[in-house]
């Protein structure tokens, strides 16, 4: 990690432990407990997008994919929690691996339609073979460690962001490592990390993995604290929400995956008072801030940053 | 046996039309600009809703609500090239995609508000007994989309090939820079990119919503089939988002008549998933003309 990194992880653990305990309520919590989950996904889909170049519209298949699977395995088939988030995420990598083969050798616009096109599928066989079907199914079980359940807001707000900060953690280690200046070479080109001896392929799967795998954890999350799941959740307009976070807090930038989460997760919440509207105000905001902060909130305000502080050497 | 199947083709044909001119649409903008248009979908709704507005809260003669409907959609187009596109200098193709889909949830919060979330439905086009082919109804709306379909098709090919404004659009498809350079304007042939796909989505809307009803949020799913349209014909292609449309069609209603219903969506995207991975280009494109390709 670096320098800054190893700062604003330490400013962001103190945020997470003092915010249940300076707001308490259990609303903001639980918009809380859903930034968290989102982020997960974000996070994931940045280090894809942001690193390794690779677009993906189907996210909410992997995230549903963990949902379904972890909530089958522990509702019907009695596995503890923990295994059976674990084999969401088993099963999501699994097929993560199957559509990266043929998917990554495609580019831009056409990798973009393949993961739409996967995710889509996913949300139909959900349709129709999912328990329920598309009214989907409910009395899953709270996530649980042995024997204590945690069925708190304020336990299951600690739980998502703890598990968002070490995968924070994991993922900033990663991208400072060889795999990560590797990852950065590809998004740059292909053709001169193949000249350089690196086997691009391998590495692009394994990081489109890591995005599903990462889903799949939030959704197994999601559908633990939930307790009711439907397909609706995991249509393609999640996939574009999902991109649209990281867009919106800075693709190139890991925290802007968390920020960008925070604020589409906040923003309809605040939008309410406006009532029919909202969708409209929400649609302008997202065009608007698309359009004028086209780097992303965290590049820019780092950049903002750098220039304060230049200005005040300068004045020394 | 026959009749069934006439039946499950002739309900392929009129989807799939509607699918090949939201294809056409993706095609219209992305040769003028390689920008995927998300937001297309949303014009075909405007097309039914502000047909019905015209024609049924208005009442409006049909031909005059036809009119005003397409310089609507126009306007639409005009209004989303300028605020949105044009502002943006040299921008990321990743962003600008964005860009249209955040439009698009503009468009449909604008939708929602002065419609409601009600599906609308006005009277066919024209009054009197359904066709019937060997036992199997054709209602006479099912002409019209078809044939409404096939005489867009014949204007845009007159347009492409016949008329200055045709020609320079499709120069700037091949080569923006060069086509700067011979003194075509680029910006505003991107500009009228956006007019005419959103005027062909709603002629597709205006044609469909008396067979198939129209509400507000139907535009994302109007794009996801008919981008698989264009993508199966080979981004770019007009003539192959017209066979891509009508064979998603075919293959949807076939599969929901013989197999089961729910799955009919699954279908045409399992075929898009191994034209991507086999045939990348697309079944009608060859690979140099692929190679010519900015994707």
């Amino acid at each position: 990690m670096k320098k800054g990194d190893s700062a604003a992880f330490f400013v962001f653990i103190l945020l997470i432990i003092l915010l249940p305990v300076l707001s308490g309520s259990t609303y903001t919590l639980t918009v809380g407990i859903f930034s968290g989950i989102n982020a997960l996904v974000a996070i994931g889909l940045c280090i894809l997008m942001g690193y390794a170049g690779q677009v993906s519209l189907g996210q909410a298949g992997f995230y549903g994919i963990g949902a379904y699977v972890s909530s089958i395995a522990s509702l019907h088939g009695g596995l503890p929690i923990i295994i059976s988030a674990i084999s969401g995420m088993l099963v999501a990598a699994i097929a993560a691996v199957i559509l990266a083969v043929p998917a990554l050798r495609l580019k831009g616009h056409y990798l973009a339609v393949a993961t739409l096109g996967f995710g889509e599928i996913i949300y139909i066989i959900l349709n129709e073979w999912g328990p329920g079907g598309p009214s989907g199914f409910g009395d899953i079980p709270h996530f649980g460690l042995l024997w204590y359940t945690i069925d708190s807001t304020r336990d299951y707000f600690y739980l998502i962001w703890g598990l968002v900060a070490v995968v924070m953690f994991f993922s900033m280690n990663l991208i400072h490592s060889r795999t990560g200046r590797a990852l950065r070479a590809i998004h740059d080109s292909d053709l001169a990390c193949n000249a350089m001896g690196l086997n691009v392929v391998a590495l692009k799967i394994k990081v489109f993995v890591l995005s599903a795998v990462y889903a799949a954890l939030a959704g197994s999350l999601y559908a633990h604290y939930v307790t009711f799941i439907s397909p609706s959740s995991f249509s393609l307009f999640y996939s574009i929400l999902v991109l649209m976070m990281v867009i919106v807090g800075g693709i190139t930038n890991l925290w802007g995956a968390i920020i960008g989460a925070v604020v589409i997760t906040v923003l309809p919440e605040l939008l309410r008072r406006f009532e029919e509207l909202d969708v409209l105000v929400y649609g302008l905001i997202l065009t608007l801030s698309l359009m004028f902060f086209r780097k992303g909130l965290v590049p820019i305000l780092i950049e903002k940053m750098k220039k304060l502080r230049g200005f005040a050497i300068a004045k020394h | 046996m026959l009749t069934v199947f006439l039946q499950f083709l002739f309900s392929g044909l009129t989807v799939g039309a509607v699918y090949a001119l939201v294809g056409i649409g993706f095609n219209i903008t992305y040769n003028a600009t390689s920008i995927i248009n998300l937001a297309q979908g949303e014009f075909v709704v405007i097309g039914g809703l502000m047909m019905w507005f015209f024609s049924e809260s208005l009442k409006l003669p049909f031909l005059v609500s036809v009119a005003l409907t397409i310089v609507t959609a126009g306007i639409v187009g005009f209004f989303m090239e300028r605020l949105t596109i044009k502002p943006l200098k040299n921008p990321d193709l990743l962003l600008m995609i964005m860009i249209t889909i955040a439009v698009s949830i503009v468009l449909r919060g604008i939708l929602m508000f002065v419609f409601g979330k009600d599906p609308y439905v006005y009277p066919s086009f024209t009054e009197g007994e359904p066709v019937s082919i060997y036992g199997a109804i054709i209602q006479q709306q099912t002409l019209w989309v078809i044939g409404i379909t096939g005489f867009c098709i014949i204007l845009l090919f007159f347009f492409f090939k016949k008329t200055i404004i045709g020609k320079a659009m499709l120069a700037c498809a091949v080569n923006p820079t060069a086509a700067q350079l011979v003194g075509i304007n680029v910006s505003k042939m991107v500009m009228v990119s956006f007019v005419l796909s959103a005027i062909v989505g709603a002629i597709g809307g205006m044609a469909i919503t008396p067979i198939s009803l129209m509400e507000y949020d139907k535009g994302p799913m109007l794009a996801v089939k008919g981008f698989c349209a264009a993508i199966m014909g080979g981004l770019g292609s007009n003539r192959g988002a017209v066979l891509g449309g009508f064979i998603i069609g075919i293959l949807e209603s076939m599969t929901a008549g013989y197999i089961h219903s729910g799955m009919k969506d699954a279908v045409a995207l399992i075929i898009l998933l191994l034209i991507l991975f086999f045939k990348p280009a697309g079944i009608f494109v060859s690979k140099t003309m692929l190679q010519l390709r900015k994707f």
